[in-house]
């Protein structure tokens, strides 16, 4: 067997990226931000209120966090669940001591069943952002097109009826887009989106992309990726917090401000040998100077503002 | 398929060929970046597949480009602090989409060597026509962007064919970073001309510590330390070579630069008759001028251990 010739041919190489979604620009070369009172760091906390189904498709991919046991896996589907019920509320409070106010990425099908979620969401003032309509329905690239809008369509209407939030923020379940996810989500109202984690700043995609922002979400700094996937304990996730501020914190007065993404998982974070540590952290960056703790749209309109 | 491509001989640790590298060195050491260029859709390779979701992926896509976007100037900035040059192991493609970062390496006469064209386009499968457009176009395009003759190779994402290491030696590289055996170079059997093997790593390569061995950032600055400090007790009796392997979209992150940067603070703290801190193609050099003989004739009389 033998590769076809064309595996060898490169129609795409060329100055920039390969596609058209977005232009390539690096990020120390951009014009400087300020944050609002001058501040140097924004810390942007948001956490994801998910529901699992039981029987969830692993096709065309298992969603992290999905379902790992022959069905009924009720071991994951309520270890998922209890982040909804106890973990969340630790969460809330930390949240609260140190006066954070967050985002949340809902599934709209968590407003759906537990409605109290949103009325608490509301009354805290966090921003509430689209996630999918819950974690077994992803979207992929070569998905059909009319289920997808219809996905879409469902998740914010859901989301917007409960909450009365206008939700302009968005991330795709699993942080997987089909090529047309941006599109879409422009058609209907929102603005920014959380799923390319390749930069440390917003930056507004193309046409192609729907114009969408792309916000520094990354798949980094979160909860779920060092502790889940990288079997770091959290201690080994607040120092990687720490450092992260550290270093972005100390970029600020050469290259403007920065953004830190800090991503909770309330079923990881919010478990209760590890909330502790979660609030000694959150505390530690909020006795810094220069600390803007704000949601994703706030962060987005700032930046715009200067853009 | 074949048990052994035999590449090289055995030939054990102890009682080899002293060597001494410039200054009465005992480690030479060399940081290799892979500045690389990962396509959001890109043909299919039976053997592999590049992405593990559907086109577009672009949770793992863009993970990459964070490098490019991002990361790099972090690793670049710690780089310069402490004085070290890059070798890159650069996906050639990237000279024509992201030129601005060729000028920066080469504005700091960093040294490139090829890893492919692409990292989501694998030598699985190829042809040795197919194989040969490889090494053609990363010989000409290099020389072309940057008035460098490749000395160095390292496969691209590692995929190989039976015949990459002869042709690399054909073609007149000097240094495959394909082959594990070893903490120092080693002359390679190839069919035509010379090459030899040099330390790379797949230890302490940033992705591997992180991905593989799920390291934490300040475990893996230690790793490196304590690696240093091996290489530098043993090189007192042999000469031994050191290479951390980078990439900007894992080492380049904030919550991980700082373990990769108090370990080059540590390495270079050293005196120059401790470490050298060279280029891969200044090692390869250095190597086949004074030892490449007496190395391949120790070898040879030790053939089988």
């Amino acid at each position: 067997m033998t590769l076809d010739k064309t595996y060898l041919e490169y129609p795409n190489r060329r100055q920039g990226m390969d596609h058209d979604l977005y232009d390539f620009s690096m990020l120390d070369r951009r014009k400087p931000i300020s944050w609002p009172n001058g501040a140097k760091m924004a810390v942007w906390v948001s956490y994801a209120l998910e529901y699992f189904p039981l029987d969830q498709p692993s096709k065309p991919f298992k969603v992290p966090g999905g379902m790992v046991t022959p069905y009924p896996d009720l071991r994951h589907y309520t270890t998922r669940d209890y982040g909804n019920r106890v973990g969340i509320q630790r969460i809330w409070e930390v949240l609260d001591k140190h006066g954070i106010k967050a985002t949340a990425a809902v599934n709209s099908k968590v407003a759906e069943r537990y409605p109290y979620l949103i009325d608490k969401i509301n009354a805290r003032g966090d921003e509430i952002i689209g996630h999918g309509v819950d974690m077994g329905k992803v979207h992929y690239g070569g998905m059909d097109d009319a289920e997808e809008q219809a996905l879409i369509k469902e998740s914010l209407g859901v989301l917007r009826k409960v909450s009365g939030q206008p939700v302009t923020g968005w991330w795709s379940p699993g942080k997987s887009e089909s090529w047309n996810t941006g599109k879409h989500l422009t058609a209907n109202g929102v603005e920014y989106s959380c799923d390319w984690g390749n930069d440390d700043m917003p930056y507004q995609m193309n046409e192609d992309a729907g114009n969408i922002w792309a916000m520094p979400h990354g798949d980094e700094v979160w909860d779920r990726t060092i502790i889940m996937d990288k079997k770091h304990n959290e201690e080994e996730f607040c120092e990687q917090v720490e450092d992260a501020f550290t270093v972005l914190n100390s970029e600020t007065d050469q290259y403007g401000g920065r953004v830190l993404s800090i991503v909770l998982t309330p079923y990881i974070m919010g478990q209760h040998y590890r909330i502790k540590y979660l609030d000694k952290i959150l505390g530690w960056i909020m006795s810094q100077d220069g600390v803007w703790s704000a949601n994703g749209a706030e962060i987005l309109s700032a930046f715009k503002e200067q853009a | 398929m074949k048990p052994d491509l035999e590449l090289y001989d055995y030939w054990p640790y102890e009682g080899r060929p002293k060597i001494t590298w410039p200054n009465g060195a005992k480690v030479a050491f060399w940081v290799a970046p892979n500045i690389e260029f990962y396509e959001l859709n890109p043909p299919v390779n039976p053997l592999r597949k590049a992405w593990p979701r559907p086109s577009p992926d672009v949770l793992m896509a863009g993970s990459r480009d964070y490098g490019n976007r991002a990361g790099h100037r972090r690793v670049m900035d710690v780089m310069d602090k402490y004085n070290v040059r890059g070798s890159v192991s650069l996906n050639i493609g990237l000279i024509d989409h992201h030129p601005e970062l060729i000028e920066e390496a080469k504005e700091r006469d960093w040294e490139f060597f090829s890893h492919g064209i692409y990292n989501t386009r694998y030598s699985y499968e190829m042809d040795e026509a197919q194989e040969r457009a490889i090494l053609e176009d990363s010989l000409e395009s290099v020389m072309k962007a940057t008035g460098q003759k490749l000395a160095g190779y390292l496969a691209p994402a590692l995929t190989h064919t039976e015949r990459t290491i002869d042709l690399l030696a054909e073609y007149g590289f000097l240094y495959s970073c394909d082959l594990f055996q070893d903490d120092m170079p080693q002359p390679i059997n190839v069919k035509s001309g010379r090459l030899i093997s040099m330390p790379y790593s797949l230890e302490i390569n940033d992705i591997i510590v992180y991905n593989a061995y799920l390291g934490t950032p300040r475990r893996y600055g230690q790793m490196i330390k304590d690696q240093f400090d091996q290489l530098l007790v043993e090189g007192a009796d042999c000469g031994t070579v050191m290479c951390i392997p980078l990439h900007a979209y894992a080492v380049g992150h904030p919550h991980r630069i700082k373990g990769f940067e108090d370990a080059l603070e540590y390495i270079t703290g050293h005196a120059k008759e401790d470490v050298w801190v060279a280029t891969g193609r200044e090692i390869a050099e250095y190597y086949y001028e004074n030892y490449y003989d007496a190395c391949a004739a120790d070898i040879a009389a030790r053939k089988g251990g």
